[in-house]
């Protein structure tokens, strides 16, 4: 559905900090995939979701959606349908807006006109589907969202999302700016509408387990690179100190990463 | 004296809320304004001079004050020019487009030309008192432009504008291209301005290239003293009603300073240095309130 042929990103080039932030990279989405991305900081996962939503553009390489070449297409163009979840929960909706109005925006995605379209019938429409969530925004409609929790207002850009219909949404470690209930609660919330919507989705944690537990793909990435791919039965029996041992194996050197094994 | 304050506070309280839509809402601090004001006096003025019918001389002021905001905006967005400098830039063209328009002159008196204000006053003369012809004119029209940017503002749109000015990359999530936002709020900004310029021009009787000297920081000052006196809120008609009653409060100000301001020797060129003083007394004011208000939550959450 997406993919994308031997795209490289550079920072800074042409000058001695230039850096290659992605190297060569190919990688097939395919209609209905899950896949967790891990890696060390620095690897290149946020680059990665960056290259795929079109905040940046690939130096050499090309990106394709559904047999088009989206290369060069703005990310505002490609966000009618590919969804993005940040870790900074306040920035998928506007706080000093109230619940109702923020749903009312992020309801249909593209330019919006002189119209009103907040009624009581889409107040309706919205509650019923707040109830999904189980945490009593359904009661809090005109509230303002600086009121609401950071895994409140995770939960409710998920659920914005999900409504939209994307093709394809980007997760990147959308419930690491969260304390461990809320997290918790979020990530069920996004196994759950994933299997339900059958989305395709692409999600990056830096907690391994999560990694292993969630998805039918995974990717290890490191310096820049897809290291590792690997879906279906061969992933189910992966585990923390397989895919450890796997990444000192392909790289010669250890898994730097401290919240991956504290976060066991 | 209470009734030039309120009309003055109602004619430039149209240019408040232009300033209000782009330095609180949009959250583009747009210097336009200082060209855009005297845009419209100067397009209104000639075309009462051309013997124009009143309104459609101020649907011209209207369109030209938003060309002067969409210039703006392209320059920021496609010339990635920061907004400060983009503001600047057509400010300052401006300046030499406003002295053309009024025919190579720096101020063209309209004082016995038929205008708007003249016409409505000969109108309604003998059923209400003279005096408060004006006042209920100005009522009239800035609470209806009032109204009408509240509504602008709980459309669609208008929310997805609002959601910018606080979020830009909620907006470009939805699939919505956050330079057309831009432009189209500092277009509807620049517009109100010019209206304000247009009535200002015929209530002074004259316009004049220097009008717009200085009056971002007044429509500033103004916006801030009514957020400082008002509770907060987020609805948008609480919002644009403190608009209207900080520009009245701040030219009652302006007002006293200039008629009574000579008891402590001062001058009408103190005003700048007033206005100044002013928005810095209120930034002070509105630090040390937050901070009170954080310290009173700190306890009570002890």
């Amino acid at each position: 559905m997406i993919a994308i042929n031997n795209a490289s990103v550079l920072f800074n080039q042409g000058t001695v900090n230039e850096n290659q932030a992605l190297r060569d990279i190919n990688l097939n989405i395919k209609e209905g995939d899950f896949i967790t991305i891990i890696g060390s900081n620095g690897a290149g996962k946020s680059t990665l979701f960056n290259l795929i939503a079109g905040t940046i553009t690939p130096a050499i390489g090309s990106i394709h959606a559904n047999g088009r070449t989206i290369t060069r297409e703005p990310e505002y163009k490609r966000a009618q349908y590919i969804g993005r979840i940040f870790q900074n929960p306040l920035l998928g909706t506007a706080s000093n807006m109230s619940l109702e109005d923020n749903m009312m925006i992020t309801y249909r995605k593209g330019f919006k006109w002189l119209k009103r379209s907040l009624n009581n019938k889409m107040r309706e429409y919205f509650r019923s589907e707040l109830v999904q969530l189980k945490m009593g925004l359904e009661h809090r409609m005109k509230e303002n969202l600086v009121m609401f929790s950071g895994g409140q207002r995770q939960a409710l850009t998920l659920l914005m999302m999900v409504l939209s219909k994307p093709s394809l949404i980007l997760l990147d470690e959308h419930t690491a700016a969260l304390d461990p209930k809320n997290a918790g609660i979020v990530l069920e919330l996004t196994d759950k509408f994933i299997r339900e919507f059958k989305l395709t989705s692409m999600m990056i944690t830096h907690n391994m387990s999560h990694a292993i537990e969630y998805g039918n793909r995974l990717l290890m990435m490191d310096q820049g690179e897809i290291i590792f791919d690997v879906s279906g039965d061969a992933k189910k029996e992966l585990t923390v100190e397989k895919l450890i041992e796997k990444f000192h194996e392909l790289r010669h050197r250890g898994f730097e990463n401290d919240r991956a094994l504290l976060s066991e | 004296m209470i009734e030039s304050i309120l009309v003055e506070g109602l004619i430039y309280g149209i240019m408040v809320l232009g300033v209000f839509i782009t330095f609180r809402v949009l959250d583009f601090p747009d210097l336009t304004v200082d060209g855009s004001f005297p845009l419209g006096a100067a397009l209104m003025v000639q075309g009462i001079l051309l013997g124009m019918n009143g309104w459609l001389a101020l649907l011209i002021a209207f369109i030209g004050g938003v060309l002067a905001g969409v210039v703006t905006a392209l320059i920021h967005n496609h010339l990635k020019v920061p907004n400060l400098l983009a503001g600047i830039l057509t400010m300052t063209m401006l300046y030499s487009i406003n002295i053309r328009i009024l025919g190579n002159r720096a101020n063209v008196p309209i004082i016995d030309k038929k205008t708007l204000l003249s016409d409505v006053s000969s109108r309604m003369s003998g059923t209400i008192p003279d005096e408060y012809i004006l006042l209920i004119f100005f009522v009239i029209v800035a609470v209806g432009i009032k109204l009408l940017v509240d509504l602008f503002f709980r459309t669609d749109l208008g929310m997805t504008i609002g959601a910018m000015g606080n979020n830009e990359q909620m907006v470009v999530s939805q699939g919505i291209n956050p330079k057309t936002l831009k432009t189209i709020g500092l277009g509807l900004s620049n517009g109100l301005v010019a209206v304000s310029g247009a009535f200002a021009a015929q209530y002074l009787g004259f316009a004049d290239v220097g009008l717009g000297q200085g009056i971002i920081i007044s429509g500033l000052a103004s916006v801030m003293i009514g957020e400082f006196l008002i509770m907060k809120s987020n609805r948008i008609g609480v919002l644009t009603f403190c608009a209207l009653a900080g520009s009245i409060l701040f030219h009652a100000v302006m007002y006293v300073g200039r008629y009574y301001g000579y008891v402590i020797q001062m001058t009408p060129n103190d005003l700048n240095l007033i206005k100044g003083l002013l928005i810095i007394i209120l930034l002070v004011l509105t630090q040390s309130r937050k901070l009170n208000m954080a310290a009173i939550k700190a306890m009570v959450q002890k």
